[in-house]
């Protein structure tokens, strides 16, 4: 890890070289304004927006990462970020019952999960500059994911009420009736993230590998922490869409084996 | 005054017990298997659909539920099988509260076919599997041909069959649960003429073989047909139950209609 690092602060890019790169927004709103797609307002916005917020995290990060602070810091940074993500789960997939709850559950089981691997096995070292990073690789990239399991097993309770009730009244239990949709929707919501696993290095060179290289990193080791990256993102999608669907579908049943009555108010 | 209070209380008392135990005699009485339904009352907690339902659903032959539309036909068929629990009230089969059985026991007894027939993806045979999933082959095709259907459909992509075909089959596959009462929704409601009549044959042929069929219907030369029993709902209560014979008799307008008297 101490080449990955050295080589990150070797690859300073420098005010200049940042401003530099706005160019690339500059085309993105020339081209939206020449073909009046009406999308000039949001590009600007949207990378005002990421700049600010990068350049804030990265000051706040520096305080986190520091290996002179306790690692507190960087608990209380992963405990918001979960309740973030938590929040903003429950904000896309409202009709869920006990959504934030069971949103909670999901990214903490899958930090543990994946967090407990990386460090219990020694594959990073356990500081701030680590955990922070990949607490929020865990939950970001799992974020997407967990939104569509939970409206796809939402859907499929209302839309498909009458194959799960047939299922129900020939004697299975809910999670017997229930289980080709939750199936349904765990292959929906991992697929693509398989595919985005197998095309890695053939269709696209992932942002950490690149970031690692432009900043001077030998490739050999991009590719090593890259790999790594991928399986967290792998095992984080498939521990919180798990969590999450197993608890959805026992939310979705009363203790009788009766599927209930969910209002869906927007797939939006 | 104090012993008066105290014979009071013991007379209270006595003639609680004595309702119980009445309540629970009429329970046997009215027939081992008949679902007995006291002061049920079901659907939307602010807007229920059934208000104080009393009636005894016997344990044999064909009994239909009649009566207008949003009577409360469907959300009384739907609290036999659990499907859906009462607001209050309570419901005994075979003398014991529904709420003590088992739902995934109870729905393998007490059997159920929809008005839509639910069809699961892959063949006819595989749909038997759901329900028996050790089912052989040699079971399969003799439920086959119970219902009706050939023997070369058990092969067929369930999702293939006609409207006739798929809601035999649906019986058929409930049959496989060797149900004591078979539950049906309008079961012939989206179904042509000659359709009709073959499941409605089938309903006979299956209460005659002793397995007690409770059917929805809305189609009064269908109840005509069919009904042993009669139990006509309106408004989310009972209006009348009986034979054929006692309700064309009634001189209650609804109840004629509801079971097509002339």
């Amino acid at each position: 890890m101490t080449a990955v690092l050295v080589g990150i602060e070797q690859g300073d890019i420098g005010i200049a070289g940042l401003a530099a790169s706005g160019i690339l927004v500059a085309v993105a709103v020339a081209i939206s304004l020449w073909r009046q797609l009406g999308l000039a307002r949001s590009l600007l916005w949207a990378a005002l927006r990421a700049l600010v917020q990068l350049l804030l995290v990265g000051w706040v990060l520096q305080f986190v990462v520091d290996p002179d602070d306790p690692l507190y810091w960087s608990a209380l940074w992963i405990i918001s970020m979960v309740t973030f993500a938590a929040w903003t789960t429950s904000r896309r997939a409202r009709d869920v019952p006990n959504v934030l709850a069971l949103s909670l559950v999901s990214y903490l089981a899958a930090s543990v999960v994946v967090l407990g691997v990386l460090f219990g096995f020694q594959i990073y070292d356990f500081e701030g500059r680590t955990l922070v990073p990949l607490a929020g690789m865990v939950i970001g990239n799992s974020l997407a994911a967990t939104v569509l399991v939970s409206r796809q097993l939402l859907i499929a309770a209302d839309e498909q009420r009458d194959l799960i009730e047939g299922r129900l009244a020939l004697g299975l239990s809910a999670a017997d009736a229930y289980k080709p949709h939750l199936r349904q929707a765990l292959r929906t919501a991992l697929v693509p993230q398989i595919e985005t696993t197998k095309a890695v290095g053939i269709v696209f060179l992932p942002g950490a590998m690149v970031g690692l290289i432009l900043a001077g990193v030998e490739p050999s080791d991009a590719v090593k922490v890259q790999v790594s990256v991928m399986y967290l993102v792998l095992g984080s999608v498939a521990t919180t869409t798990a969590v999450m669907s197993l608890g959805i579908s026992r939310e979705l049943f009363t203790p009788a084996q009766q599927l209930r009555r969910i209002t869906r108010q927007s797939d939006s | 005054m104090y012993e008066a209070c105290q014979i009071s209380a013991k007379f209270v008392c006595c003639a609680r017990r004595r309702c119980a135990t009445i309540s629970a005699t009429l329970r046997q009485v009215s027939g081992t298997n008949a679902f007995v339904l006291e002061q049920v009352e079901a659907g939307m907690p602010d807007d229920p659909i059934l208000r104080s339902i009393d009636v005894t659903i016997p344990a044999t032959g064909v009994t239909v539920l009649a009566g207008p539309s949003g009577a409360g036909k469907t959300t009384l068929l739907r609290l036999l099988n659990r499907l859906d629990d009462p607001l209050s009230g309570e419901i005994y089969w075979k003398g014991r509260p529904l709420s003590d059985w088992d739902p995934t026991e109870l729905r393998r007894r007490v059997a159920m076919v929809f008005q839509r027939p639910p069809l699961f993806p892959g063949s006819v045979y595989e749909n038997f599997q759901v329900a028996l999933p050790d089912i052989s082959n040699e079971r399969a095709l003799h439920v086959l041909e119970h219902v009706g259907l050939s023997a070369d459909m058990l092969d067929q992509d369930a999702t293939t069959l006609s409207g006739g075909e798929a809601q035999r089959m649906c019986v058929a596959r409930a049959l496989l649960t060797e149900p004591e009462v078979l539950l049906a929704d309008e079961p012939t409601a989206a179904l042509d003429s000659a359709a009709r009549h073959t499941v409605e044959d089938l309903g006979r042929s299956l209460a005659d073989s002793g397995v007690a069929v409770v059917w929805v219907s809305h189609d009064t030369d269908q109840l005509r047909r069919l009904a042993d029993h009669v139990i006509v709902l309106a408004d989310g209560l009972v209006r009348a139950t009986g034979t054929l014979a006692d309700l064309d008799t009634s001189h209650d307008s609804v109840v004629r209609q509801s079971v097509g008297a002339a």
